[in-house]
C-alpha cells in the first residue's frame, strides 16, 4: 500500500519540489536550470515507475490523510492518467532542454522555471486526481502558471493576448465551480468513483443531463472545442516558442482528459443526449479549425488552429464511444502530444534560422538546413495523418471505430480535413523551406549557423520527439494495444471504483452519505 | 430562505454577465469578481442551508444530530483564495496592458489580432 502513495504522490511531488527550489533559487539562474531540470526528469522517472505499476491493468488508488473514499482525498492511478502523466513527464523533459536555448536568461529572470514547473504541477494533478473539487483545484494551479508564462516578457501583444485569454479562462473555471456545486448539491458527494455509484440513483435523470452538459461546455472550453475555441488562435501565438510547445501539448489536452474521464465514469448513462452534441462538436471543431489554418501564413497561427482542428478528432473517438474508438481517442491525444509540440519547437527554430515566423518573409531554408526540413516533415505529415508515421494509427482508430458504429458523415469529415491539414502542411513546406530565400532570411540562417550551443540544445529535443513519432510509427503494436486496454479500462469502470472502495472493506467503511 | 438565496444568486450571475460584456476592462474586472462570489454563494446553496450549530461532537456521543455541514464551508474556503488570488493577477495584468496598451476598450485592443494573411509585424513589435 506504501508503493502505491508512494508512486501517485511522486509525480505531483517532483514538479512541487522545483517549484519550490527555483523558487528559491531566482537570483541564480544557473541552480534554477539544475533544479528545474532534475524535477523534469524526476516527473518523467516516477511517470515510468508509474505506468510500469499500471499497464497490466492494475488500478492503484490512496487517500491522502487516510480518510476513507468519499471523505478524503483520491489520487487514482489507472491506465490513461498514467500514459497522460508519461508523455507530460516526457514533454517536460523535451521542452524543459529546448527552453535553455537562446534568450532564455532574460526569461529565467522572469521566473520562468518556477511558472513552468507550476503548470506541471497543475497538469499531472489534474491527470491523477479522484476528486471533481481538486480537479478544479488543479485546474486553477495549472491556469495561474499560464497566465503567468504567457506574460513572460511583457510585449504589447501578449499583454493584449493575455487579457483575452485570463478574461475567457476566468468565466469558464467559474462556470466550472458552479458546476461543481450543483453537482454537490444533486448527490452530496464530490469522489468521482463515488458519483459513478451515486449519479445513477439519482431520481431526477433530466438535472444529471443538465450536469452533464454543464461539464462539457467547461471542460470544451479548455479543451477549445467549437464554438468555445476562440481564445487559442488570440492567444498562443504571443508566446516564445518554449511556452508555446508546453501549453499547446498540455494545456487543451487536459480539457479532453476530463471529458474522457467524466464521460466515461460519471455521465455515461445518457449518452442518448450527450452523445449527439459531442458528435457535432467533434465535426464542427475539425472543419472550423483546419480552415483557420488553411487561411493563416503565421507558422504559429496555422499550428494553433490546427490544435482546435486536431482536438476534433479526440471527440470524435468520445462521441462514438465504442472500445476502439475511446482507444483510438487515447492514441490520438498521446501521439498529438508529441507532434504538436515538436511542430512548435520546429517553429521556433525556423523562427530563428529564418528570422520570422511569417511564411511570406522566409523561405530557402531547405538548402542551408537540410536537417531542419526532415526534422519538419516527420511532425507534419504524421499530424495529417500519413502512413506510416504515427498519426495514421490514430487517426486509422477513431476512423474505422466511427465507421464501424455507422458514423459515415463523422468518418468522412475526419478523411475530408485530413486532406486539408496535408494541404497547409505543404503551405509551410513550400514557403519556409522550398521558395528563394529573401535576404532577411539568409542572414538570420547565417547567424544561426554560427550558434553551436544553441542549435545542439534546440535540435536534441525534435530529434528525440521525431523519433518517438517513427517508432510509435512503425513499431506501434505496444502503443495500440495499450491505448486500446486503456479504453476498455475506461468503458469498464468497475476498476476504477473498485480500487477506491477497496471490497475488503465495503460493507463496514462505504457509509452512504444522506443529503442533509 | 433557498428561494431568497436562489434569486439572488441569479442576479449575480446577470450582473457579472452584464459587467463582463461591457467594453471595459475595469468593469470586466469586477464582473470577474461578481461572477466569482455567485460561484462561492452556489456552492453554499448546494451545501443545504439551515441550523448553524458547528459540526462538534459532544464527549460521550457519537453523532452531532442536527449540525451544519461542513464541507462546502472547506469548499468556499478554497475558492475564495483561488478566485481573490485570480482576481488580484488580473487586476495587474490589466494594469499593465493600460499602460503599455493606452487603453481600456477590449474593442481597442489589436495588437495580438491582425487580419489572416497580414500577421506578420509581430516580430517588429517586439523590438
Amino acid at each position: 500500500m506504501m508503493r502505491a502513495n508512494l508512486l501517485l504522490a511522486l509525480p505531483v511531488l517532483c514538479p512541487l519540489a522545483g517549484v519550490a527550489l527555483s523558487l528559491l533559487a531566482w537570483r541564480w539562474p544557473l541552480v534554477q536550470r539544475g533544479v528545474s531540470l532534475a524535477a523534469s526528469f524526476g516527473l518523467l522517472l516516477s511517470a515510468i515507475a508509474l505506468v510500469g505499476a499500471v499497464h497490466d491493468g492494475t488500478v492503484l488508488a490512496t487517500q491522502f490523510g487516510a480518510w476513507q473514499a468519499p471523505f478524503g482525498i483520491s489520487f487514482v492511478g489507472d491506465m490513461l492518467s498514467a500514459a497522460m502523466v508519461l508523455i507530460a513527464g516526457l514533454m517536460a523533459v523535451a521542452v524543459g532542454i529546448y527552453g535553455l536555448a537562446g534568450d532564455a536568461s532574460a526569461r529565467e529572470y522572469a521566473f520562468y522555471h518556477p511558472l513552468y514547473q507550476g503548470l506541471l504541477l497543475g497538469v499531472t494533478g489534474a491527470f491523477l486526481t479522484g476528486d471533481i473539487f481538486n480537479l478544479y483545484v488543479w485546474f486553477e494551479v495549472m491556469l495561474i502558471s499560464s497566465f503567468g508564462l504567457l506574460a513572460l516578457g511583457g510585449t504589447k501583444a501578449q499583454l493584449d493576448a493575455g487579457v483575452k485569454y485570463v478574461t475567457l479562462n476566468l468565466v469558464v473555471t467559474t462556470q466550472f465551480l458552479i458546476a461543481v456545486a450543483l453537482l454537490y448539491g444533486a448527490t452530496g458527494t464530490l469522489n468521482m468513483a463515488d458519483l459513478a455509484l451515486v449519479l445513477p440513483t439519482v431520481e431526477n435523470q433530466g438535472l444529471v443531463t443538465t450536469l452533464a452538459l454543464l461539464f462539457l461546455v467547461a471542460f470544451g472550453a479548455k479543451a477549445a472545442v467549437f464554438p468555445l475555441f476562440f481564445w487559442l488562435p488570440a492567444a498562443y501565438h504571443t508566446a516564445s516558442a518554449p511556452v508555446v510547445a508546453i501549453f499547446a501539448a498540455l494545456l487543451t489536452k487536459v480539457g479532453v482528459y476530463a471529458i474522457l474521464r467524466t464521460f466515461t465514469l460519471m455521465f455515461d448513462g445518457d449518452t442518448g443526449v450527450t452523445a449527439p452534441i459531442v458528435g457535432a462538436i467533434a465535426a464542427a471543431t475539425m472543419i472550423t479549425g483546419v480552415l483557420g489554418a488553411a487561411a493563416h501564413f503565421d507558422i504559429r497561427r496555422i499550428l494553433s488552429f490546427h490544435i482546435i482542428s486536431q482536438i476534433g478528432y479526440m471527440l470524435l473517438g468520445i462521441a462514438v464511444a465504442t472500445p476502439l474508438a475511446v482507444g483510438g481517442a487515447i492514441l490520438y491525444v498521446i501521439h498529438h502530444i508529441v507532434v504538436k509540440a515538436n511542430l512548435f519547437l520546429v517553429a521556433g527554430v525556423i523562427h530563428r534560422a529564418g528570422g520570422s515566423y511569417h511564411l511570406k518573409e522566409i523561405g530557402g531554408l531547405y538548402r542551408g538546413l537540410p536537417l531542419l526540413g526532415v526534422l519538419f516533415a516527420i511532425p507534419a505529415l504524421s499530424l495529417a495523418g500519413l502512413p506510416p508515421l504515427s498519426g495514421f494509427w490514430a487517426k486509422f482508430g477513431v476512423i474505422k471505430a466511427s465507421l464501424d458504429a455507422g458514423h459515415i458523415a463523422l468518418a468522412v469529415t475526419g478523411l475530408a480535413v485530413g486532406l486539408l491539414t496535408l494541404y497547409s502542411m505543404l503551405k509551410i513546406w513550400n514557403e519556409a523551406f522550398w521558395k528563394a530565400a529573401p535576404e532577411r532570411s539568409v542572414a538570420a540562417e547565417r547567424r544561426w549557423l554560427g550558434e553551436p550551443g544553441t542549435r545542439v540544445l534546440m535540435l536534441v529535443p525534435i530529434s528525440a520527439l521525431a523519433t518517438i513519432t517513427l517508432a510509435i510509427g512503425f513499431w506501434a503494436e505496444p502503443f495500440v494495444d495499450y491505448s486500446l486496454r486503456a479504453g476498455a479500462q475506461l468503458l469498464d469502470k468497475s476498476a476504477y471504483i473498485d480500487a477506491v472502495f477497496p471490497p475488503e472493506t465495503a460493507g463496514g467503511a462505504r457509509i452512504q452519505e444522506s443529503v442533509p | 430562505m433557498e428561494p431568497i438565496f436562489a434569486l439572488a444568486f441569479g442576479v449575480m450571475i446577470a450582473v457579472a454577465a452584464y459587467l463582463i460584456l461591457s467594453r471595459n476592462m475595469l468593469r470586466v474586472l469586477l464582473g470577474l469578481l461578481v461572477l466569482g462570489n455567485a460561484a462561492n454563494l452556489a456552492i453554499f446553496l448546494a451545501g443545504r442551508l439551515g441550523s448553524r450549530v458547528p459540526p462538534l461532537v459532544e464527549a460521550g456521543e457519537a453523532t452531532v444530530a442536527v449540525s451544519a455541514n461542513p464541507l462546502p464551508q472547506a469548499l468556499i474556503l478554497t475558492a475564495i483564495v483561488i478566485s481573490f488570488s485570480l482576481v488580484a493577477f488580473t487586476a495587474v495584468l490589466f494594469e499593465n496592458a493600460y499602460k503599455r496598451l493606452g487603453t481600456l476598450d477590449p474593442d481597442a485592443m489589436r495588437d495580438a489580432e491582425t487580419p489572416p494573411g497580414e500577421g506578420l509585424r509581430d516580430d517588429e513589435r517586439r523590438e
